[in-house]
């Protein structure tokens, strides 16, 4: 490199900090990461890949779709709504003041037919609709340590207005959630043989292992001038109390099942079960409703034909868009497109 | 006896021109009094009266921190965003039970976010402290004292420090000049770093001081120097100089600036008079302006729309919930008696909904803030300035003969890039190499030199006679490089001492002893091989020189009276040396347009040579020299056609009688100190450039950069040329002018409207111009020029080069892009969307204001066609995907609060959600910005016609935009409604469980993850390893994270204890609503997408087609679609694309016409 013209870095003998790095060439070293040339696969939709994902869904979507259909379909359930029902008819004008006056008895009978033979285990739900358990006021009221250790039986942070009783001692469990319990009880009998009702297991292992202390019992609960709901076996530690750890669980949407217990044995089709009930729970002064929930269950879990039907759209439409997709290509080919439709 | 004569003759004498022009308009008398208080004295820094002044230290600090400052500042200049501000506000919300989620999960993605770009700010200026401190810590020898310098740091220097330089050596601070090693205390001063002139400045001291020579000089050395305070120019100074009890006045000749260096000279003595902060230099530094990229005012028009649809859609829920909650209580009538509507916060008050409601908002505010997405800041940053990183490592913009590589200087402006509507160019310089090559010359008549320049070639190729180009293309394999930089002359006439023969051999021989002596060039002797290189202060100069040596005057030696040549002797045909006694330098300047010396031959003989410009060259002549002139004006005209830039040789001699007189009359000029100096020295060297014989004319090739032709041919040979030319005198008044101008314009539109199929080329000089400019006349100016493929603006001045840009950008809308290598194109740099620096010979001015520089003018190419479009394409991309993907979260959450009654209860965990943005989602998108290619780099370049997307801003349009939200709100809605429906309140799975909270927001969220990654995987077409990793490695994190946290005691974890392990997991139905939701929600986009490849390519679509068929190599196919797709953009797009096209046709054109 000849520095013949105007250039000042020429030939020099100096030392300064300037000449030096003529030499060291600033030549960005060369990698494919540098040069952005890293291989890579560069799909393009093509017709094939285009028609080959729309079968490839289609073939899996169809039987799933049917599998999930048969699930459904072989689910055997019972709903019947009786907060209208179990209401004398002499009350139905004021149903509020009905559920809310103590003394009235508000047993009350329902007979239920099977529809199908329903093979054990017959899980017993009540549901109730328009409720907001997440509401954030309310999925908030609850204690969780207080919950799981008897020690911290005095911490009853976010569980306002049900964390003390008037004179200040902490209620346990504290707050709105437990403090709304459902209380509506059921007896199930088929003829005249008692169908007892296994509340054991209903909810889920971890809530009892790890969020209700077994040694924790209810203290000053249900004690206050306004009952909510439930009150609980004083006698019982919280781990034992599974209706309160059902409910504690708060429901993802206004209208939700719980667990309220698991009948083990099967029935046969037309079978009447007479239901003994006692609509304790007040959901007539939010326009509520209550239903009381026989289901059986496949490896999907309850009837839900949603599912079933949306995989078969899905599927099917699936593959009607590759024939859509097939036949377009076949007639008109691509090249002539682009050279001459588009331009 | 020589040397005795040159003893006395001082060198200043020779260089009075240069060292006069500084001009004495600061009395002198000023000094002392307000802005000229500066005060050093010399050799006592640490007496009394220096101690009071107190001036800062020669520390020099760039760093925009210090470590007390850096947290405060670049706080505020993150919170000055007001995406980063909201993020505050809610952070700090947090805090108050308002708060649907827990403060530490909203305060740990904003800490990330805010603390990576202070890392990154952090790290810039770290390395700014490295390089302070490196330049802190250089060395100087600074004087301490009986008799002895000894090196000390720079930092430790302080005014009125005496300090010694060494050749080669920086300047440490502003120094006033004592003495140097020429006798006459004259020195080589490089200025590249502070005004990037690559030519040597000379500096003289007074002479009074400039004996002090030797280290011995400064005992007892007292001397007190007042100037004016610390300023930022950099060719002005006043002070006085005390010294010996007489006062001096000092000038900007004295002054050696710091970052210059001293060249060609052993050493100097200096006097510390500015240090640290009060230089010279660092009172200029300022960043450059910093611009904004068009797509990023865009996307913050987006946040303000969406902060705006935030607040809606917040007030919507607020009064919802208002109306809700105040339902709750009615006269004593409890409805929803399991909120205790009776015993309320104020948050849930019914009795106070109205209070509630506004309270409720803010909650709202805070939950939806994940329609903003917090991570976009901070991952635009880092994209960026990977973006940079690629650009700079461009092996292929990497020019090895100056060694430099493009350097992105800012990196806000890369997406720009891909949008360039316009460019603006400088023509001469920035097209050119700068590099002169001494091509033809006319000498006593007879025109030399044959060959053919570049302009020559391309008028041929035009033309389309192919034998030229045969010719011409031979010739290029013949000389593939000039042996010599600076020189392609080539006539056997001439060369190789020929022209001893030729008719008029004592005139040729004049006309080589002028280029080899009427200069100013030092040579430089390479020890090791005895050649010899020049410094000149242009590269014609230069040309000049070097051309003299190889016809055989070599100009080999300059000593401060003489210039010594190797010359040959036309009797003995053998090299002789000549000394020639340099008596006076009339210099060059802009108004003279000429340069002479005066010099005395060895026999005595007083000679003056004169080259100079035809304009005034012509008119000097006498009676007696005019005996070629026309003939010289013939090939005068011919050089100048063939694009050649041409110079007039003339000399005459002198008698002693009138060279006394002159000498006389041009010492008094000189040494007058009045404001008119500089006339009186022009009118003296007028009086005695006169009566001149003529010897012929230079012509000199202005190189053109490999690539840079597009332009010029389009000029030379538009299909219509619309000029312009005004041929105005002084006198001739400006109205007359301007409707001349006007009436111009006008036409030139009739034209323009008249034929819609050819693309035209405007011509327009500097001084019509100036009245296009007027505002009267500009919007029709504007919407001819816009009109015309390309306009070229010759003659034209620095302001109006920034005035044209700034009238383009303001009057199109569109991005325009100024590309430029010289000072005199700062303005236009700085003005236009981008500016382009070259770094090229012309120095570093254009550079430091540029945005982004290259070494290259055909790098422009790459670096818009395939950076630009890359960028563009990856920013618009990203920034889309990310609002989609927040869109697509946010909505899920808006969603279930409808279903919660407004109540503010988010959907999902805290955690969840805060890692959203942070960890889940953000490295695809940021992977997307930094790696995406539609097309590869070869195809960029292949088909240019791509590059309109970014023209048209395709890929950013609002239309662009809002489908890629709509298509957000679409798969959040559907992302809702199908996992509600398909888990609704039935069991889930076989044990008879029931969802919960927890539950559905797990399986919602699993499915908004894979969903919004998914749509990455489908929008992008470039996978490599990387993709793969960030986009499933994303997913997978989040299972991973799902178990983690399920695994963490349940007083951290809360609910989402165990809930992938115990609940999800094990569940059937968990999976199969995962992919149903996935394949469902993305189906349309997935048809949108096929239909859109198959049916309705864009541009970068057609290409991948191109490319997949295996037709991009077939030429003929490749020119059918790019001319279809550039036919109706020709006119009105800026002359870059037409010329790269058309320059594309030739390559394609050349292919399919090859002989098999």
């Amino acid at each position: 490199m000849n520095s013949s013209s105007g250039s000042a870095a020429g030939p020099s003998s100096g030392s300064g900090d300037g000449s030096a790095p003529r030499r060291n060439s600033k030549r960005p070293k060369y990698s494919k990461f540098t040069q952005q040339e890293l291989p890579a696969c560069k799909p393009i939709l093509t017709p094939k890949w285009v028609i080959s994902v729309f079968t490839l869904v289609g073939v899996i979507f169809v039987p799933i779709g049917i599998a999930a259909l048969m699930a459904s379909n072989n689910v055997v359930e019972i709903v019947d709504r009786y907060d209208t029902e179990c209401i004398p008819a002499n009350m139905t004008g004021d149903k509020v003041a009905y559920i809310q006056n103590d003394d009235i008895i508000k047993t009350c009978t329902r007979n239920l037919t099977v529809p199908k033979d329903m093979d054990q285990p017959i899980y017993v739900y009540y549901q109730l609709d328009n409720f907001y358990q997440n509401h954030r006021r309310y999925v908030k009221s609850r204690n969780d340590a207080q919950l799981k250790d008897a020690d911290q039986a005095n911490k009853t942070s976010g569980c306002d207005p049900e964390k003390t009783t008037k004179d200040g001692s902490p209620i346990v469990p504290c707050g709105l959630i437990a403090w709304s319990l459902f209380n509506d009880t059921y007896n199930f009998t088929l003829g005249n043989k008692n169908l007892s009702v296994n509340k054991n297991g209903i909810s889920w292992k971890s809530d009892r292992d790890h969020k209700f202390g077994k040694d924790v019992y209810p203290k000053n609960f249900q004690n206050g001038t306004l009952r909510g709901g439930a009150s609980l076996d004083l006698n019982k530690p919280l781990n034992a109390q599974e209706d309160l750890i059902v409910w504690m669980r708060t429901a993802a949407l206004p209208t939700f099942r719980k667990l309220y217990g698991k009948i083990h044995q099967d029935l046969k089709a037309n079978d009447i079960i007479m239901v003994t009930l006692e609509n304790n729970y007040n959901t007539y002064s939010f326009n509520g409703k209550k239903k009381l929930v026989l289901s059986t269950s496949s490896w999907l879990g309850g009837k839900n034909d949603f599912l079933g039907i949306a995989y078969l759209t899905i599927g099917g439409l699936c593959f009607f868009l590759a024939t859509a997709f097939t036949v377009v290509y076949l007639v008109k080919p691509r090249r002539r497109v682009l050279l001459c439709d588009t331009g | 006896m020589a040397r005795g004569t040159r003893r006395k003759l001082h060198f200043s004498k020779l260089y009075s021109f240069v060292c006069g022009r500084s001009k004495f308009e600061v009395d002198h008398s000023q000094i002392g009094g307000p802005g000229f208080s500066r005060v050093a004295y010399a050799n006592a820094p640490d007496c009394s009266e220096a101690g009071n002044l107190n001036y800062g230290s020669n520390y020099v600090s760039t760093t925009k921190y210090t470590l007390a400052t850096f947290f405060p500042k670049s706080l505020f200049e993150q919170f000055r965003r007001v995406a980063n501000l909201y993020f505050l506000f809610t952070a700090f919300l947090s805090f108050t039970s308002l708060a649907p989620y827990s403060a530490v999960s909203i305060i740990i993605p904003l800490i990330v976010v805010i603390g990576a770009t202070m890392l990154k700010e952090a790290i810039e200026d770290w390395r700014r402290y490295r390089q302070d401190i490196k330049v802190n810590n250089r060395k100087v020898e600074l004087y301490h004292g009986s008799s002895t310098f000894g090196f000390t740091e720079w930092k430790n220097l302080r005014v009125g420090d005496i300090v010694k330089v060494e050749k080669d050596n920086f300047f440490p601070a502003d120094l006033v000049m004592l003495s140097s090693s020429y006798e006459d205390g004259i020195c080589y001063v490089e200025t590249m770093n502070l005004d990037g002139e690559t030519n040597l400045k000379l500096k003289q001291s007074l002479e009074v001081t400039s004996g002090l020579q030797a280290d011995s000089s400064f005992q007892n050395f007292k001397m007190i120097i007042k100037c004016e305070d610390p300023n930022a120019s950099l060719y002005t100074f006043v002070g006085t100089m005390e010294y010996e009890d007489q006062e001096y006045p000092l000038s900007p000749q004295q002054l050696l600036l710091r970052d210059s260096k001293l060249r060609n000279t052993d050493y100097i003595y200096g006097v510390v008079v500015f240090t640290g902060r009060d230089t010279k230099v660092m009172q200029n530094a300022m960043n450059p302006p910093s611009k904004r990229s068009k797509i990023e005012m865009k996307m913050d028009k987006l946040i303000y729309l969406l902060l705006f649809s935030l607040v809606v859609v917040s007030s919507v829920g607020s009064v919802v919930f208002g109306i809700i909650s105040s339902d709750d209580l009615q006269v004593g009538k409890v409805k929803r008696w399991y909120f205790r509507p009776d015993d309320s916060s104020i948050y849930y008050d019914p009795k106070r909904a109205a209070v509630a409601a506004i309270l409720h908002f803010l909650t709202a505010i805070m939950l939806y803030s994940y329609f903003i997405p917090i991570s976009l800041y901070v991952s635009i940053e880092i994209v960026k300035v990977l973006q940079s990183i690629f650009i700079n490592q461009d092996i292929q913009m990497y020019h090895e003969e100056s060694n430099k590589p493009a350097r992105a200087r800012t990196s806000n402006l890369n997406e720009e890039l891909g949008q360039v509507a316009t460019i603006l160019s400088d023509k001469t310089g920035t097209l050119t190499c700068n590099s002169m090559e001494f091509i033809k010359c006319s000498i006593a008549g007879i025109a030399y030199g044959h060959g053919f320049t570049e302009v020559e070639r391309a008028i041929a190729r035009r033309k389309g006679s192919l034998s030229i180009e045969n010719e011409q293309s031979k010739e290029n394999h013949e000389q593939a490089k000039p042996a010599i930089k600076g020189y392609n002359f080539d006539d056997a006439r001439i060369i190789n001492g020929n022209w001893v023969y030729e008719p008029h051999s004592d005139i040729i021989r004049m006309f080589f002893r002028l280029l080899a002596i009427c200069h100013t060039a030092i040579p430089e002797v390479d020890e090791e091989t005895g050649k010899i290189s020049y410094e000149a202060e242009s590269p014609d100069e230069a040309a000049f020189v070097i051309a003299a040596r190889e016809l055989g005057f070599e100009f080999y030696q300059r000593t401060q009276t003489s210039i010594s040549i190797h010359e040959l002797d036309p009797v003995s045909c053998k090299h002789v040396e000549k000394s020639y006694k340099l008596l006076n330098v009339l210099e060059f300047n802009s108004s003279r347009k000429r340069m002479s010396v005066v010099v005395q031959d060895d026999e005595g003989k007083l000679l003056l040579f004169s080259k100079g410009a035809d304009s005034v060259m012509f008119e000097k002549l006498g009676k007696g020299g005019r005996g070629f002139e026309n003939k010289t004006k013939e090939h005068m005209h011919e050089y100048a056609d063939a694009g050649l830039r041409t110079l007039v040789l003339a000399y005459r001699r002198l008698d002693e009688e009138e060279y006394k007189s002159f000498n006389k009359r041009f010492m008094a000029a000189k040494n007058s100190i009045t404001t008119d100096r500089d006339e009186k020295i022009e009118e003296v060297a007028d009086s005695i450039e006169r009566n001149l014989i003529l010897l012929g004319a230079t012509a000199v090739e202005d190189k053109l950069q490999n690539g840079g032709m597009k332009q010029i041919i389009i000029t030379l040979d538009g299909p219509e040329i619309i000029h312009l030319e005004k041929d105005g005198n002084k006198e001739a008044i400006a109205k007359v002018s301007r409707d001349s101008v006007l009436y111009q314009i006008n036409e030139g539109k009739k034209l323009l409207s008249s034929s819609n199929t050819e693309s035209f080329a405007l011509v327009i000089d500097g001084r019509s111009l100036a009245y296009a400019l007027e505002d009267d006349a500009k919007n029709l100016f504007l919407q001819l020029a816009v009109g015309c493929a390309s306009v070229i603006c010759c003659r034209s001045s620095p302001k109006q080069k920034a005035l044209v840009t700034r009238l383009v950008k303001a009057g199109s809308g569109k991005v325009t892009l100024a590309i430029g290598d010289g000072a005199n194109d700062v303005g236009m740099l700085q003005e236009a969307d981008i500016g382009v620096g070259i770094s090229g010979a012309e120095g570093m001015q254009a550079v430091m204001a540029s945005d982004i520089a290259i070494s290259q003018f055909r790098f422009l190419e790459r670096l818009l066609l395939v950076h630009g479009h890359w960028c563009y394409r990856r920013i618009s991309l990203m920034i889309c995907y990310f609002f989609y993907k927040n869109l697509t979260f946010g909505l899920t959450l808006f969603l279930y609060e409808a279903y919660s009654s407004f109540s503010g209860q988010p959907a999902y965990d805290d955690w969840y959600m805060s890692l959203y943005n942070v960890a889940f989602t953000s490295l695809p998108a940021i992977a997307l910005g930094v790696f995406d290619q539609d097309v590869s780099a070869r195809f960029c370049l292949k088909f240019p016609m791509l590059y309109q997307e970014g023209v048209q801003n395709l890929l950013f349009s609002w239309l662009q935009i809002l489908s890629w939200m709509f298509s957000g709100v679409c798969n959040g809605l559907t992302i809702f409604f199908f996992c509600t429906t398909a888990l609704q309140h039935r069991a889930f799975r076989k044990g008879g469980e029931v969802i919960d909270l927890e539950v559905l927001g797990a399986t919602m969220y699993t499915c908004v993850i894979w969903v919004v990654n998914c749509q990455m995987a489908l929008s992008i077409s470039y996978f490599t390893l990387i993709q793969h990793m960030v986009i499933w490695g994303g997913i997978a994190l989040w299972y991973l994270f799902l178990l983690a946290y399920g695994a963490i005691t349940p007083t951290l974890s809360t609910s989402a204890f165990m809930v992938f392990v115990e609940g999800l997991a094990p569940t059937p139905a968990y999976w199969i609503i995962t992919l149903f939701v996935v394949i469902a929600t993305l189906l349309p986009c997935f048809i949108y997408l096929a239909v859109q490849m198959r049916f309705f390519p864009m541009h970068h679509n057609m290409i991948q087609w191109m490319r997949f068929d295996g037709h991009a190599d077939d030429p003929e196919y490749c020119q059918v679609v790019r001319q279809r797709s550039v036919r109706p953009t020709t006119v009105g797009v800026s002359a870059r694309v037409d010329a790269t096209v058309s320059q594309l046709a030739r390559k394609v054109h050349d292919m399919v016409h090859l002989p098999p």
